[in-house]
């Protein structure tokens, strides 16, 4: 099957209900997809488990950006690993922007494509989290080598070499910003691409709302 | 030299203090931090018993009264325990998360043998005892 060489990284706390219908879509495009439970209390695991998924359970919760960094050791353990591909477990990402990540990434010989909301107008962020969301992309320009449109993106793409040089200590919301400045400091060549970000009904009940939205704000400015 | 209850108070808790830090064991460094505690319990003692002393440490400092000079002794050494503390809690976060994703990938590994779930179909159980072991 197509994709072999890459493997989606989805950390996952609690998404019982959804986890199995996005893996169960998205091994539609990628056959390779680690799922690493994050401490989770209801069933995650078992229905990534039943979707398809490598599942790597952490014994207790800690954290986003540690999940992100323990499915990146799993994946660096797979010889045939070429890219991984950071994906959310409450659907609402899309494999077809990744598909266009990686035809990016290979076009234009990238070692990491960031994900951005705002290279086109197919997300629609409210007003309020529009803003904060460009408050924190200027502080992270201001603050590290890149050069970005959406610093705090979900989907991104990087090439096994560069997976192997991070190590994401910020256990917490922190690990995106830290995540763009290490990347920023390898000096490798990335790039965005515009991505789709799906505020379903269920994602917006989860309270991915404004208050998130300035408690990543706080962790990046106080890291 | 009178005595009034507050002076005995404090004192009681300043040894009760220094007694309990002194029980845990350790290294050198750990030690010299616990003849500084001492110290500074015996300094803290001393200036229980003879309060004037910290009007002539603030007349030397250029502060107002004693209390006050206490009071900003007080907030340096906090400020400098808060930034101590964040620090050490930094350390035992990282080292815990280092330990709890061994043992994660390892479950992963006899859970999810290599040669057998890089390209597993869906519908897997979890475990899969029949798989090869990983080498």
């Amino acid at each position: 099957m197509k994709n072999q060489d890459v493997w989606l990284v989805v950390p996952l706390f609690n998404e019982a209900t959804v986890i199995g219908e996005v893996i169960r879509s998205a091994r539609e495009t990628f056959p390779n997809i680690v799922c690493v439970d994050d401490g989770s209390s209801d069933n995650s695991a078992e229905e990534a488990a039943r979707a398809g998924a490598v599942v790597v359970r952490h014994p207790v919760n800690l954290g986003q950006g540690a999940a992100l960094q323990t499915g990146f050791e799993y994946a660096l353990a797979v010889p045939d690993m070429r890219w991984v591909a950071t994906f959310d477990a409450d659907g609402q990402h899309q494999t077809s922007d990744v598909l266009a990540m990686l035809d990016l990434a290979r076009a234009d010989g990238l070692d990491v494509v960031f994900g951005s909301r705002f290279l086109d107008d197919r997300t629609k962020p409210s007003a309020l989290k529009k803003l904060v969301l460009r408050m924190a992309v200027g502080y992270t320009n201001l603050t590290t080598k890149t050069r970005l449109t959406d610093a705090h993106n979900g989907l991104r793409l990087l090439s096994r070499d560069v997976v192997g040089r991070i190590q994401i200590t910020q256990n917490r919301m922190a690990h995106a910003s830290e995540l763009v400045a290490q990347i920023g400091a390898m000096d490798v060549r990335y790039g965005e691409s515009p991505v789709h970000i799906l505020y379903t009904d269920y994602s917006k009940a989860k309270g991915q709302s404004l208050w998130n939205a300035v408690n990543i704000l706080a962790e990046l400015i106080f890291r | 030299m009178k005595i009034v209850l507050i002076q005995v108070l404090l004192i009681a808790v300043v040894v009760a203090v220094a007694a309990r830090l002194f029980r845990s064991r350790g290294a050198r460094s750990q030690a010299l931090r616990r003849l500084g505690l001492l110290l500074l319990a015996g300094f803290a003692v001393v200036s229980i018993l003879f309060p004037d002393l910290w009007n002539r440490i603030a007349r030397l400092a250029g502060v107002g009264r004693g209390t006050d000079m206490v009071l900003y002794a007080l907030v340096v050494a906090f400020l400098s325990y808060t930034v101590t503390s964040y620090l050490r809690f930094r350390e035992i976060e990282t080292r815990y998360t280092r330990l709890a994703r061994r043992l994660a990938l390892d479950e992963a590994e006899r859970d999810f043998p290599p040669a057998a779930g890089s390209s597993s179909a869906g519908g897997d159980s979890p475990t899969a005892p029949d798989g090869p072991r990983p080498g």
